[in-house]
């Protein structure tokens, strides 16, 4: 169904920025390059874009194919195509690698050109603010003034949260799905014991292990096995595995016995042969910081009174990692800042990972809110 | 929504341009169990009311979407937590006191959230209701579209109820206009009135 309305070949972008970026944490990154792809067409007002701002392991690949590797498939290509939620037809839609990821954009695993050797722990810690800034300079390159839309699941939403805040006559409507406005005790939690599976991985070498030719591949297995189980329902899981035995009998042994176990050590090997460790890292801080609220006192009323945009909120009720009730955090300081707000909450069995799945009530939800963007463009 | 739509929708739902009278241009509107956003698009349109609609249904919350009004899914059974003490100029409940479960607290908090509460219900003590009892059946007519074994219909009343509830509950009625399709109807209303619209306050 997907692959009949693909919007086919792509190609991946680079954008070159030599206007130095400073970091909220005062470092200063002098130059660096962003991997992005775009898919539709750019309007003669350049009204219609929408930008799609990823999650923790995501990329720029968001739809489509490669001419040399059509089995990589974009990462959310049910949603964004001809025809489909994030229509291709009337958008011009842009993904892009975030800096500090590890799919083509500067991050910890490129060559400081200072230096000829890679970054490593000398890349700077970055905020979803950060982030933000070197979007904006993305839309400027792209002759982008405002974004008809930002678009964003998990912490993806997060960003196009922050789009309405720090850019608010930047964009004029937030798609914020599968999002928080800001991470509990709980998920801080989550991520401090996925970065000490890496920080203590002996192969990670204060994270310059780049030049031991070496990969904390335990470190950043386990990270990844532990942050699945975050992103899957219990009932997904009973459903999928139960207690299935691989051999059909116990063998009182630590092998791989049940079906779960050997499922998640897949996941952990297969992320850990491709994903950079310090960008595992950054992403995970980047998440912890993330909390509009902080220099207004805790309060987001006050945080989301810059706000201009017009939002839509969707959770999933199995979705315990951003429960429904995170997002209704999100909807409270909207509804008090007396924006236009649609909030649903979608009965999906995937947990977290609901957001990247093709949910008929979530699409129609998106397609609705959408085709009412693209009206404005067009009028 | 054309001009011939908001006719259409005043005539299918009489209600409608009763709430719209008294709704001012510009005012701030809470619609519970809005439902496909209808009456919002239509004092939208009619009154350019700023406001939010709260409905539970898939279906509803993807026609709300589409008709372009703001709608939060919930259940109005948990309570309005959502929003902010008088945070609207009027709340309002359209055809749907009868199929709420906690009907005492939601009138409270629709005085909490709103100045003003406005409701719409159809009239159980309506003759052609009481005519099918006195027959020996539950009534099923274009205001109770329902059998007995399917409705979502948990707490009808008459008019005189609705009044007698108010008083109970100090809420002060401030306005009645009670209608049969799209007549107005002044003589013996809890007889011959088939749908009432109420707007009330919090009594002093």
């Amino acid at each position: 169904m997907s692959a009949s309305n693909s919007i086919g070949i792509v190609s991946a972008q680079r954008a070159i920025f030599d206007t130095p970026l400073v970091f909220r944490s005062g470092a200063v990154l002098p130059s660096y390059e962003l991997a992005y792809e775009t898919y539709g067409a750019l309007n003669a007002d350049k009204s219609n874009a929408i930008l799609v701002c990823h999650a923790l392991s995501g990329h720029h690949h968001v739809a489509g194919y490669y001419a040399d590797d059509p089995k990589n498939i974009g990462w959310w290509d049910n949603m964004i195509g001809p025809g489909k939620p994030v229509d291709t037809d009337k958008f011009f839609v842009v993904g892009l690698n975030n800096l500090g990821g590890c799919h083509g954009s500067t991050g910890p695993s490129s060559i400081n050109p200072d230096t000829g050797q890679p970054y490593g722990s000398g890349f700077p810690v970055i905020t979803v603010e950060d982030w933000l800034e070197s979007q904006a300079r993305l839309a400027d390159l792209l002759g982008i003034r405002q974004f008809a839309a930002v678009i964003g699941g998990s912490l993806g939403g997060m960003q196009a949260l922050q789009w309405s805040l720090s850019f608010p006559d930047r964009v004029r409507h937030v798609l914020s799905i599968a999002a928080a406005p800001h991470l509990t005790a709980q998920n801080i939690a989550f991520n401090d014991v996925a970065r000490s599976a890496i920080l203590t991985d002996p192969d990670f070498h204060g994270g310059n292990f780049y030049r031991h030719n070496v990969v904390p591949t335990r470190g950043l297995r386990l990270a990844r096995m532990l942050g699945h189980i975050t992103y899957l329902s219990d009932d997904v899981m009973a459903d999928k595995f139960g207690r299935e035995l691989r051999s059909g009998k116990f063998s009182y042994g630590y092998d791989i016995e049940f079906e779960i176990e050997s499922y998640l050590r897949y996941q952990g090997d297969k992320f850990a042969s491709y994903f950079d460790a310090n960008t595992y890292l950054l992403m995970t801080k980047a998440l912890d910081y993330f909390d509009p609220a902080h220099d207004f006192g805790g309060d987001l009323n006050k945080a989301f009174a810059r706000a201009k945009a017009d939002f839509l909120v969707i959770s999933f009720t199995t979705d315990w990692r951003f429960s429904p009730e995170r997002s209704r955090e999100i909807v409270r300081p909207l509804l008090h800042n007396r924006r236009n707000v649609s909030y649903a909450e979608i009965t999906s069995t995937h947990g977290h990972d609901s957001f990247l799945m093709e949910h008929p009530h979530y699409f129609d939800v998106m397609r609705a809110y959408l085709d009412n963007v693209a009206s404005e463009v067009a009028a | 929504m054309s001009p011939n739509d908001i006719t259409k929708l005043a005539v299918t739902r009489p209600d409608f341009a009763a709430i719209a009278a008294w709704i001012p241009q510009g005012a701030s509107v809470l619609d519970l169990g809005c439902g496909d956003g209808s009456l919002l698009r239509y004092l939208k349109e009619t009154r350019a009311v700023r406001g939010y609609g709260v409905e539970i249904s898939d279906l509803d919350i993807v026609s709300c979407i589409a008709n372009g009004v703001n709608v939060i899914q919930n259940d109005l059974d948990s309570g309005l937590s959502d929003f902010e003490d008088g945070s609207f100029d009027f709340v309002m409940l359209s055809q749907t006191l009868q199929a709420t479960r906690h009907t005492e607290p939601l009138i409270r908090e629709m005085l909490r959230v709103g100045r003003e509460g406005i409701v719409s219900f159809p009239n159980f003590g309506y003759w052609k209701n009481r005519l099918s009892i006195l027959l020996g059946n539950m009534p099923v007519s274009r205001e109770l579209p329902y059998q007995w074994y399917d409705t979502p219909n948990v707490h009808l009343c008459t008019l005189h109820d609705f009044e007698t509830f108010c008083r109970d509950l100090n809420v002060t009625v401030l306005e009645r206009r009670v209608m049969t399709g799209e007549r107005e109807v002044g003589l013996l209303p809890n007889l011959l009135g088939s749908t009432a619209v109420y707007r009330f306050q919090r009594g002093i």
